[in-house]
């Protein structure tokens, strides 16, 4: 297990500490004079995507995968969400997928689970669902939601691929030490308001860098009363607004969750592992960097209006008029606006829109499908809607159909997919039209991110279930 | 990654704030194997109508503008963790990118790519963009060992900061990896300790 060790510095000098000092203090190796952390890494997750240059990289210099019982593959990213069966259509993809499978075979990595293979999917849902993920790790992927694994009260962050090379040649990254920031959200969610609006509103109040440079605990009642899967959503989105990555202390909830997946302690090491997980909280002494407190109450479901996700609102608000903008920002701002095709003052509520997505690693696993399936019922898809409902893995796309919600699904008008990143990132086929509109439920808003022109408005499982039934945005508390 | 001292260049200016790594380099590119190539994609959405020919407003595509030094608005680089943003701007031949604010992630990578990211005042950001909208050809000298930047068109320096390790990284031309495998014997160390 992990304790403190001996070598480490006390936590940047304070007295108390906080979630992430005990954590960070326990992977501390060494730190480089004037320089960063040597911070050992206990998971290491990969993908298609971000890995192929750092195995070159091994390979030029000769070198094997240090651990690879800590080192997890899925392919995902660059991955078609229909006949999966069957071999990869763009060949480009094809090539990216087959040397993805060729270094698990060249470098002995048998945690590596292909296309089709049950534990294959996306990677911040797959770490969760099989057990990898666990309170008191250090967790890295060469992909920035790498922060979604944070709400095990874990340090998970995303890496560049030269960082991929220096985790499987070493098990370790150097990083600077991120400030620490608490955000507090006291009271509770109002009726129809999701986890994933909480963290728009967050990201909205705090901007797209507001909390870069920082590692960011969540606590308060709000944040207690979420399930494991709504943290994970809050975690995910940390990132959003420039955070290194976010962190809940691991709790009775957190436990049940991890309690029996496979690769999860067992038995003797299950009770020692759990007696240090309950040491995992922040002292009441402890100080932070920065502290922010919110009311729950005062959230209402969210939507985006522009190219960022700081860009948020509630659904029956208006987009800032020009002169609510800082005046520094103006021309970004209506540069913004002018690619959206949305007016300053704006209201977007009835607003017509052209699809939606259900899915990623923000908003794809089984209680989103739920939330989706419980407000379709006994109602019907929007005429005119494309509507691409994507599982997070094999293992949620299992539980939709064992838990009737594919009948549910599919009497409503709707077909579910193969698991994916999809229209998240657009790398597959799964492409907004340019000019088109997407009510989505994924984490980013960013001009082209979910195809070229296409026109993202990100939001809940709830808001997203609401407009592919009337094909409108809609507020789902009506 | 090559050795890095001082250079003075002119400057490309891109005065928008919250440059994500999805215009730097869309996802679509994302799927080569290797390094190389991406320079040619740098800002694809931006700079290239969709049958390929150049957008003539856009200014990578503007004769007037060029050198080695990117000079964007605040909160450049942020989003997805994807490296190959780094490379775009490296294989397109930035050795230093200049704003007044970076998202951590994309700093990180530009460190282990060479390419310089270079932090400075709102001001002197401000500064900057004005002299070049005056005069295209006015140029900025960044001397690493001494960490400043200065605008010879107003004479103006700034000191910025960068951690003396990666400093020393980029002055010769070194890389973390050399380092981490430098330690392989903690590490065992480390691994035993928390068994």
């Amino acid at each position: 297990m992990n304790s403190n060790n001996a070598q480490t510095p006390p936590s940047g000098g304070r007295g108390a500490s906080t979630l992430f000092d005990k954590i960070w203090d326990a992977h501390v190796v060494s730190t480089v004079d004037g320089g960063p952390t040597q911070l050992y890494i206990d998971r290491h997750f990969c993908h298609e995507v971000t890995s192929p240059q750092a195995f070159n990289g091994l390979r030029t210099r000769g070198l094997k995968v240090f651990r690879p019982d800590k080192t997890t593959l899925t392919a995902d990213h660059n991955t078609p969400t229909i006949n999966q069966d069957q071999p990869v259509n763009d060949p480009i993809s094809r090539n990216q997928l087959d040397i993805f499978a060729r270094n698990a075979v060249e470098f002995n990595l048998p945690l590596y689970f292909p296309l089709g293979h049950i534990k294959n999917g996306v990677v911040h849902i797959i770490g969760p669902e099989n057990g990898f993920t666990q309170p008191g790790m250090t967790i890295v992927c060469g992909d920035s939601h790498t922060s979604t694994h944070g709400a095990f009260g874990a340090v998970a962050f995303g890496i560049g691929t030269s960082e991929v090379e220096m985790v499987l040649a070493t098990q370790c990254v150097l990083q600077s030490r991120p400030k620490t920031m608490l955000i507090t959200f006291n009271g509770k969610l109002g009726k129809g308001v999701t986890a994933k609006d909480l963290a728009l509103y967050m990201i909205s109040k705090l901007t797209t860098g507001g909390a870069t440079g920082y590692f960011v605990e969540y606590a308060g009642e709000a944040i207690r009363n979420l399930s494991m899967e709504e943290r994970m959503t809050v975690c995910n989105l940390s990132i959003e607004m420039g955070a290194r990555g976010g962190l809940i202390a691991p709790d009775q909830t957190t436990f049940d969750y991890v309690e029996g997946r496979e690769y999860a302690p067992k038995d003797e090491e299950w009770e020692t592992k759990l007696a240090y997980w309950k040491t995992l909280k922040t002292e009441e002494k402890a100080t932070f960097d920065k502290e922010l407190v919110f009311d729950a109450a005062d959230i209402q479901p969210m939507i985006t209006y522009g190219t960022n996700p700081g860009m948020g609102m509630g659904i029956t608000d208006s987009i800032p008029t020009l002169d609510e903008v800082d005046e520094a920002g103006r021309i970004s701002f209506q540069k913004s606006l002018e690619y959206m095709g949305f007016q300053p003052g704006e209201k977007l509520e009835g607003k017509q829109i052209d699809y939606v997505f259900l899915g990623s690693c923000t908003n794809g696993r089984i209680e989103d499908f739920r939330v989706f399936a419980n407000f379709v019922k006994g109602k019907k898809k929007a005429d005119n809607l494309i509507v691409w409902l994507v599982p997070g893995s094999w293992m949620v796309e299992k539980q939709i159909r064992e838990e009737g919600l594919l009948e549910i699904l599919t009497e409503a008008g709707f077909a579910l997919r193969q698991p994916g990143c999809s229209a998240c990132l657009a790398m597959n086929d799964d492409k907004v039209p340019a000019g088109k509109y997407a009510v989505s439920t994924s984490n980013r808003n960013f001009e082209g991110r979910q195809g070229p022109g296409a026109r993202t408005i990100l939001a809940g499982p709830l808001v997203a279930a609401a407009a592919a039934v009337t094909g409108k945005i809609t507020d789902p508390r009506n | 990654m090559g050795k890095y001292i001082t250079f003075t260049s002119s400057v490309v200016p891109l005065p928008i704030e919250n440059i994500d790594t999805d215009q730097i380099i869309p996802a679509r590119f994302l799927k080569a194997t290797n390094k190389d190539g991406f320079g040619d994609n740098l800002f694809a959405d931006w700079r290239y109508n969709k049958d390929g020919s150049p957008k003539l407003d856009f200014v990578l595509n503007n004769p007037t503008f060029g050198g080695t030094i990117l000079v964007a608005g605040k909160n450049f680089g942020s989003g997805s963790s994807r490296e190959h943003a780094a490379w775009a701007i490296d294989g397109y031949g930035f050795k230093a990118v200049v704003s007044s604010f970076f998202a951590d992630i994309f700093q990180n990578n530009a460190l282990n790519n060479g390419v310089l990211p270079v932090v400075v005042s709102a001001d002197f950001l401000a500064e900057v963009f004005a002299s070049v909208n005056s005069n295209p050809k006015a140029t900025l000298t960044i001397n690493l060992q001494n960490q400043t930047i200065t605008s010879n068109a107003t004479g103006k320096s700034e000191t910025f900061t960068i951690n003396t390790y990666k400093k020393e990284c980029l002055l010769n031309g070194l890389d973390d990896i050399d380092y981490l495998l430098s330690k392989k014997e903690q590490i065992e160390a480390y691994e035993k300790l928390i068994k």
